[in-house]
C-alpha cells in the first residue's frame, strides 16, 4: 500500500511537471516518466500483459513519435504563438467547468465500490488472451478492423499523388 | 523474502554485469582484431601480448579526454542521452536464462535474474526504449548533422521493431509461452527453434543488425554523410558511453538470439555430460556454451560489418517496410496452418 501511495505520487508529480514546464521536450519526457508510472502501477495490480504493452505501445513507440516531431519544429520563444488575455479567460472557465464535471462523475462511482481483486490472475497473457478470444470475440474483432482501417488511411494519406509529380 | 535469495540475486546480478561490461570491453578489442584479420592487417598489437591490454589503454584515454559541451547544447539532456543510452542497454540482460538450475552447495539457484512470464515483451520494452539515448543526445548537441542521425535512428528503430514483433509471433506459436526459462527448457538437446522457424530467425537476425545500428544498418551514425550522427558533438566518457552502450547492446541482441533459436544453453549430449559431472559442474558447461554462441553470433555481426556495405536510406525503408514486413507475415500464417494442419491430424 505504501508502494502504491508512492507511485501515485510520482504520477501527479510528474503530470504537473508535463503541464508546468515551458520546454515542449521536456513536457514530453515527464509525460515518458508518467507512462513508466502507470506501468508500475498495472504491475501492482497483477496485470504483467497490459503492464509491457503499455510499456512498448505508450513509451516505446507513441513517445518517440512525438518527440520526433517536436524535434523537427522551430522552439525559438519567439516564433511560440502567444494567446490573448480573452482567450485564457475562456480556458481557465472551459477547464474549470471539465473539473467540476468529473469530480462529480468521480463522486457516483465511489460508491460502487472497487472489484478488482476477485480474479487476481486475470491479468495474465494466458487468461487475457483466453477471455478476448472467447467472451469478448467481436469487440475484439471490431476494434482491430477499425485500427485496420485507421493504417490503410495513414497509408492512403501519405501516398504520392503520381499525377502531380507527372 | 529471506536473505539468502536476496544475497543470491545479488550475486548473480553483479556477475552478469562484470561479465557483461567485460565482453562489452573485449568486443572493442575483438572489433579491430577481426578488422584486421579480414583486412590482411595485424591489428592492435603493442598493449601487453596479442595487445590483450587494449581495452583497458582505450578506457583510460577515454577518460582523460576533454569532456567538451558544445555552445547551445541543452546540458542536462546532453548529459541524459549516454547515460540512457548505457541504462537501457544494460536491462535486457536481466530475462535471460544463462543455464540449467545449478545446484550451489545444496542449494538450488536458478541461473536467471528474474523469470516474468512476459519475458519477450519485456525485451521489446528495452528494446524500444533504446531509442530514446540516441534521439535526446542528438537533439540536445545543437547540431544538424546530430539531429538528422537522432532522427534517422528513431525512424529506424520503429519500423524494424515491428518486423522484429511479427518474427516472434511466429515463434511464439510454435512454443506457447512469453517466458524465456520456458522456452529455453523446450529446447532441450538439439530440439532448437531454428529448427522449426529458420525464416523468422533470418528476419529477427536483419532486425537486430538494425536495432543495434551495425553496419549494413549504422546510418544514424554514418561518417561518410553525418560525421558521426548523433555522436558528433560528444567527447571523452559521453562519447565512451554510446560507444559501449552499441558493443553491450550487440551482446544481449546475440544472446537473445542464442537463447530464442538456438537453444540458449542446450547442447546435444547435455544429459550424458549433466550425468558425469553432476548437478554444480553440469549446468556450468551449459552456461559455457551458451557463452560460446553468444560470442559466435558478435563474431557473425563483426563479420558482416566489414564485408557487407551500408545501406541507403530508401533501401533500408524499403527492405523494412516491403520485404522483411511481408515476409514476416507469411511466416506466421504458414507456421500457424501448419500448426492447425498437425493438431488436427
Amino acid at each position: 500500500m505504501i508502494l502504491f501511495y508512492l507511485v501515485s505520487l510520482l504520477t501527479i508529480t510528474f503530470s504537473l511537471l508535463v503541464i508546468f514546464t515551458k520546454n515542449p521536450i521536456y513536457s514530453v519526457l515527464y509525460l515518458i516518466a508518467t507512462f513508466f508510472t502507470f506501468t508500475i502501477h498495472y504491475v501492482l495490480l497483477n496485470a504483467q500483459f497490459l503492464a509491457v504493452v503499455n510499456f512498448i505501445v505508450y513509451m516505446g513507440a507513441i513517445m518517440v513519435l512525438f518527440l520526433f516531431v517536436l524535434m523537427l519544429m522551430n522552439l525559438n520563444k519567439e516564433t511560440e504563438p502567444m494567446k490573448s488575455n480573452l482567450i485564457k479567460i475562456i480556458a481557465v472557465i472551459a477547464g474549470g467547468s471539465l473539473l467540476v464535471t468529473l469530480v462529480g462523475s468521480f463522486k457516483q462511482l465511489s460508491t460502487l465500490g472497487i472489484s478488482t481483486v476477485d480474479k487476481p490472475e486475470i491479468g495474465l497473457v494466458e487468461n487475457l488472451g483466453k477471455v478476448l478470444f472467447s467472451d469478448f470475440l467481436l469487440p475484439f474483432e471490431v476494434s482491430s478492423i477499425l485500427l485496420l482501417s485507421a493504417m490503410v488511411g495513414a497509408v492512403l494519406l501519405a501516398k504520392k499523388d503520381k499525377s502531380e509529380n507527372g | 523474502m529471506e536473505i539468502a535469495f536476496l544475497i543470491e540475486k545479488v550475486a548473480i546480478v553483479v556477475i552478469l554485469f562484470v561479465v557483461t561490461l567485460t565482453i562489452a570491453a573485449y568486443s572493442t578489442l575483438a572489433e579491430r582484431k577481426v578488422a584486421a584479420f579480414l583486412q590482411d592487417r595485424v591489428g592492435p598489437d603493442r598493449a601487453g601480448p596479442f595487445g590483450v591490454f587494449q581495452p583497458l589503454a582505450d578506457g583510460g584515454k577515454m577518460f582523460f579526454k576533454e569532456e567538451t559541451t558544445p555552445n547551445g547544447a541543452n546540458k542536462w539532456l546532453f548529459i541524459a542521452g549516454p547515460s540512457l543510452a548505457l541504462l537501457t542497454s544494460f536491462l535486457g540482460s536481466a530475462v535471460i536464462p544463462w543455464g540449467q538450475s545449478i545446484n550451489f552447495f545444496g542449494r538450488i539457484v536458478p541461473l536467471q535474474v528474474t523469470d516474468i512470464n512476459v519475458g519477450i515483451l519485456y525485451i521489446f520494452g528495452v528494446v524500444s526504449l533504446g531509442v530514446y539515448g540516441i534521439m535526446i543526445g542528438g537533439w540536445a548537441s545543437n547540431n544538424k548533422y546530430s539531429l538528422m542521425g537522432a532522427i534517422r535512428g528513431a525512424s529506424q528503430n520503429i519500423s524494424y521493431e515491428i518486423a522484429m514483433g511479427l518474427s516472434i509471433i511466429a515463434l511464439l506459436l510454435c512454443t506457447n509461452s512469453l517466458s524465456f526459462k520456458v522456452i529455453a527448457e523446450q529446447q532441450h538437446g538439439i530440439n532448437w527453434n531454428f529448427w522449426y522457424q529458420p525464416l523468422g530467425f533470418l528476419i529477427f537476425l536483419v532486425c537486430a543488425f538494425a536495432e543495434t545500428n551495425r553496419v549494413p544498418f549504422d546510418l544514424p551514425e554514418c561518417e561518410t554523410e553525418l560525421i558521426g550522427g548523433y555522436n558528433t558533438e560528444y567527447s571523452g566518457f559521453k562519447m565512451g558511453a554510446y560507444m559501449f552502450a552499441e558493443y553491450i547492446n550487440m551482446f544481449v541482441s546475440s544472446a537473445v538470439m542464442a537463447t530464442l533459436y538456438f537453444g540458449g544453453y542446450n547442447y546435444p549430449g547435455m544429459d550424458f555430460v549433466n550425468l558425469h559431472l553432476g548437478p554444480t559442474w553440469g549446468p556450468l558447461v551449459g552456461v559455457a556454451v551458451l557463452l560460446g554462441k553468444i560470442l559466435a553470433f558478435i563474431f557473425f555481426f563483426m563479420w558482416v560489418r566489414w564485408t557487407v556495405p551500408r545501406f541507403r536510406y530508401d533501401q533500408l525503408m524499403n527492405l523494412g517496410w516491403k520485404i522483411l514486413i511481408p515476409l514476416a507475415i507469411a511466416n506466421i500464417v504458414v507456421t500457424a496452418c501448419v500448426i492447425t494442419f498437425f493438431d488436427k491430424f
